[in-house]
């Protein structure tokens, strides 16, 4: 038999049905649902008088909307629009018959925060949801990516997807991190190397010392944003760091059942001379912290760079940078740690994970946030925030004068409250600086949590290793 | 699914390249609970002001382009969300077809199911459409899914590739979950046997 990717192996695992075009059915062990992309979804199901085929495969919570203030239970919290979003998921959810957190629960959270936390994820299965960071997920070798809602429509009613194979992509960082470099860096350095469309038609494995060296909140952190390069998913092989931090989740398998899904767990690696249709290797040792400093993930530098001058790039992106710049109010040849910044945004899919929190705390422990910032922590499920609390994190947070949130995606991507105002500019934790990401006409400087939180301890863009 | 016809229309040039899905639908939009409407918010940061007048450099507010049916873009087309919000917005516009070098994974196949042909050419053939496009108005377009090809104003015929399947789909309007549920069978047996390899799952 010849030698498999670990993508090969989950692939193989899930067709359904091949047509003779190459055309499959891919069959979907957890659908992952929320408020914004599955209205219409849900929807069509009940006007074509079809039902969800496998609801207990499928979990629901609301997330892109919520409020993360006290007293967030109160409807008038939220615009007109949002309730109403958030109420027909309260209904889908219920009349459809799947698993659901409500905002009530202290298991809500996001979705790609809550699923891992609850061990609905687990290694070899086939992820999905309505929302592009399902990459997430790859983190425990499933293959996980997002899909539109007619997709998300399909998957309620079928368990299936329609789908072509994809390419196979390493991407293997070797030997060890430097202090202050963590696995945001990471993920933002391989986006910065190989740009956003780089991983199109591919899914990407991660592999190598630096990463087997990661926790699994850092190998989510570095999946979630395999995305942004472009791949359609990002994978990481399981090994006793992954078996580890699955065992004993709610909904994880228990006692002999454990055994017997561990030894297939076991399988999941890609064979020695499996082929790789690309091939990008990177030094651990060769990366920095690094920030964003224009309007896509992949304008990436490390902190003790200059703003680029639009002429030093080639074809359409020479434009693009050059509307970035003037976008993001910057000067080619300003220094990156010279940038002074309005907020702080700490949470999100990317970063919203305890070790996260832990990160942050580590840098502003005894410390306060400079005069003026605005700085808001949202923990990234309601399990995470009990967690911190229950070591001490919060009350480091609140005593630097840190804004502590209840869970939610928040200022990510600005649906709720939590928004930026015109030219406001922000160091965030989350996946995209895109123009109005965040706020209309925000400006959003991507870093690592440690790096956000020694942003908001100076006012401006840091070097965290001058700090620790 | 409406059927994908053969199209002869005006094209717009947007020269830009990673245009992405909250370019093209910002998310204060995406609170519907509808598939219809989004339209009127198309590219909503690049067309409007903020007191809702328009900007009358961006390529759909000038007069020549404004009932534009195809759009020539730059590189990587449709990052960022997968969002169909995106796909419903352009093509409750009325566009029905996208030419790029490349276009995200997500935002590509979420085209397809919406009516709208996304076509990936070289460098060179999107720069002779993206002249072609710059003409205005007078400069339509003909696409043509059946015989994969595009011919412009003065009759330069660039064939493309399409992927059979969405073809057929495409060109016959078909609803892609009735297409599955023919293969209800296939989907029964492979959950049997998988409840005996994976019962965890």
């Amino acid at each position: 038999m010849s030698p498999k990717t670990l993508y090969d192996k989950i692939w193989d695992a899930h067709v359904a049905h091949e047509a003779e075009d190459g055309t499959c059915l891919l069959y979907i062990d957890r659908h992952l649902v929320h408020e914004v992309t599955s209205p219409q979804a849900f929807e069509g199901l009940r006007m074509a008088g079809r039902k969800v085929r496998a609801p207990e495969k499928t979990i629901a919570v609301p997330d892109h909307n919520v409020p993360t203030t006290a007293g967030r239970e109160d409807p008038s919290q939220m615009t007109e629009e949002s309730r109403i979003q958030v109420e027909a998921l309260d209904k889908n959810a219920k009349e459809f018959g799947v698993h659901y957190y409500p905002v009530s629960d202290v298991r809500q959270g996001i979705v790609h925060i809550v699923g891992p936390e609850q061990g609905w994820t687990l290694p070899g299965m086939t992820v999905v949801c309505g929302d592009s960071h399902t990459a997430t997920h790859g983190a425990f070798g499933a293959l996980a990516h997002g899909i539109g809602t007619s997709e998300v429509e399909h998957v309620l009613a079928t368990q299936t997807l329609i789908q072509k194979k994809s390419k196979n992509m390493k991407v293997e960082i070797t030997g060890k991190l430097k202090p202050g470099v963590t696995a945001k860096d990471i993920t933002l350095a391989v986006i910065g190397k190989t740009g956003t469309a780089g991983g199109t038609g591919y899914v990407i494995e991660y592999c190598g010392e630096a990463i087997r060296d990661l926790s699994m909140e850092g190998r989510m952190t570095v999946c979630n944003m395999a995305i942004e390069g472009g791949a359609r998913a990002g994978l990481i092989a399981p090994d006793e760091t992954t078996f580890e931090y699955v065992k004993g989740r709610p909904h994880s398998p228990k006692g002999a059942a454990f055994e017997q899904a561990l030894e297939y767990w076991k399988t999941l690696y890609t064979d020695e001379g499996a082929h790789f249709d690309k091939v990008v290797t990177i030094a651990a040792e060769d990366i920095e912290p690094v920030v964003t400093w224009g309007t896509s993930p992949e304008d990436v530098l490390p902190i003790t760079g200059v703003v680029p001058n639009p002429e030093d790039f080639t074809g359409g992106k020479i434009e693009a940078a050059r509307r970035s710049i003037e976008y993001m109010g910057l000067t080619p040849g300003q220094k990156l740690n010279e940038i002074e910044i309005d907020t702080v945004f700490i949470g999100s899919c990317t970063n919203g994970r305890i070790e996260d929190m832990r990160a942050v705390a580590e840098v502003v422990k005894g410390k306060k946030i400079k005069d003026g910032i605005r700085a808001m922590i949202v923990p990234g499920s309601g399990l995470v925030r009990a967690q911190a609390e229950e070591e001490g994190l919060a009350d480091i947070f609140k005593d630097a004068g840190f804004e502590w949130r209840l869970a939610g995606c928040s200022m990510c991507l600005a649906m709720n409250p939590d928004q930026l105002s015109e030219n406001e500019r922000c160091a965030s934790t989350s996946n995209r600086n895109f123009e109005g990401r965040q706020g209309y006409k925000g400006r959003t400087h991507l870093v690592s949590p440690a790096m956000a939180a020694a942003a908001a301890l100076t006012g401006k863009l840091t070097d965290v290793r001058e700090l620790i | 699914m409406e059927k994908f016809e053969k199209l002869h229309g005006i094209a717009a040039p947007m020269p830009l390249v990673n245009i992405d899905t909250d370019m093209i639908i910002p998310k204060v939009f995406l609170k519907s609970i509808q598939r219809t409407g989004f339209g009127a918010n198309l590219f909503d940061e690049m067309r409007f002001n903020r007191d809702g007048t328009e900007i009358p450099d961006f390529v759909l507010n000038k007069p020549q382009y404004r009932n534009a049916e195809i759009l020539i873009v730059g590189d990587n087309f449709g990052c960022g969300s997968s969002r169909e919000h995106a796909p419903w917005a352009i093509a409750d516009f009325g566009i029905k077809c996208i030419v790029s070098t490349s276009f995200a994974d997500i935002f590509f196949n979420n085209s397809f199911k919406n009516g709208i042909l996304p076509i990936v050419l070289p460098q060179e053939q999107v720069d002779i459409l993206m002249k072609d496009a710059e003409k205005g108005e007078n400069a339509r377009m003909t696409v043509d899914l059946e015989a994969q090809e595009i011919t412009t104003s003065d009759g330069e015929v660039i064939p493309f590739d399409v992927d059979p399947f969405k073809k057929h789909c495409l060109l016959n309007g078909l609803d892609d979950i009735g297409l599955t549920m023919e293969k209800a069978a296939s989907i029964d047996a492979f959950e049997a046997k998988a409840k005996i390899e994976r019962p965890w799952a």
